[in-house]
């Protein structure tokens, strides 16, 4: 399965955080890089949503949706910064 | 959560269609009229959304394919076994409606102040989002140099070509050539990229779009010749959209 990108999350991100997030700064906890959220690697196909460093490849956010509720673990994060909301 | 009344809604909209025009035997161009639309930039998707009768949903994320100010419009490849594709590549016809939600993005996007020269680079139906680049810069008479190099598998695989401008677009077709083609006949590589795209000494900003692999190959000859990774901007597609 070929990774898409943050781009095709863009709408589900939005859903989530509430603002434009695909120009928001991720910063790999694992490898450090940095760059923003339509860089990274987005895999679709399971039963969740797996978001992974371009770079080093560990997995830095996962989302699965329970009963309408969406459930997100940024762990693999070390920082998110949000984008001033407009 | 504290400041939750500042954040902004993304709501489900219903969409009715209202033209349509067959692009390729595969591909097909919906125009939509949307209530409330708010308007769009160029290189901004939509995600479409189709309910079964028996509350099945599928979601599929789509690229708008006009300018701003212009009524939404997105150009869909059918793709075999795709829940959604088939449906709005077939079956759909003018005055029906399903739901989208958007205008989504803010890193695959171009407005004229961003300047350029512009290099866009498309596989197959990733030059939608380059049609509304196309289109917004002629719109806004922006005097920002452009060049498409648009890769397709036939000549009749090639989307908007009525529309495409000669002078800007580079073809290049992968599969079959008709007789006396002059154009490219391969995959984009370094050599192509080499001879097709800006001089890195112009500043060049870059845009490519199409399935994964073409995008990888697509970027990874631009930083070679040059090319600030910060000046590619990046949007990969394909048939693996399920969620």
């Amino acid at each position: 399965m070929d990774a898409l990108d943050g781009n095709a999350i863009g709408g589900m991100l939005f859903h989530v955080f509430g603002v434009e997030m695909t120009i928001a700064q991720a910063e790999c906890g694992r490898c450090g890089a940095r760059g923003p959220l339509a860089e990274c690697e987005v895999y679709l196909g399971g039963p969740g949503v797996v978001v992974r460093c371009r770079v080093c490849n560990s997995i830095v956010m996962v989302f699965v949706e329970v009963r309408e509720m969406m459930c997100v673990d940024r762990s693999g994060l070390s920082e998110l910064e949000l984008p001033a909301s407009r | 959560m504290a400041g939750a009344a500042l954040l902004g809604r993304l709501s489900w909209r219903v969409a009715t269609v209202t033209a349509i025009v067959d692009e390729t035997p595969r591909v097909r161009t919906l125009e939509l009229e949307v209530q409330g639309w708010p308007g769009h930039v160029a290189g901004q998707h939509v995600d479409v959304r189709l309910t079964a009768e028996d509350g099945y949903r599928a979601e599929r994320a789509y690229s708008l394919a006009s300018a701003p100010g212009e009524p939404p419009v997105i150009t869909v490849e059918r793709l075999e076994n795709g829940e959604v594709s088939p449906y709005l590549t077939q079956d759909v016809r003018p005055g029906d409606a399903f739901e989208v939600r958007g205008p989504i993005g803010g890193y695959f996007v171009w407005r004229p102040g961003d300047g350029g020269p512009l290099f866009l680079a498309a596989g197959g139906s990733g030059v939608a989002p380059m049609r509304a680049i196309l289109r917004h810069r002629r719109n806004s008479r922006s005097e920002v140099r452009a060049r498409l190099l648009y890769s397709s598998r036939t000549l009749k695989d090639v989307i908007y070509r009525a529309e495409l401008d000669e002078d800007e677009v580079v073809h290049t077709l992968t599969r079959a050539q008709p007789p006396g083609w002059r154009g490219y006949a391969r995959r984009v590589d370094a050599d192509l990229l080499r001879e097709v795209a800006w001089p890195i000494e112009d500043e060049p900003l870059a845009f490519v779009c199409g399935p994964t692999s073409f995008v990888e190959s697509v970027a990874a000859g631009l930083v070679e010749l040059g090319y600030a990774p910060g000046r590619i901007k990046t949007e990969r597609f394909g048939a693996t959209g399920g969620r």
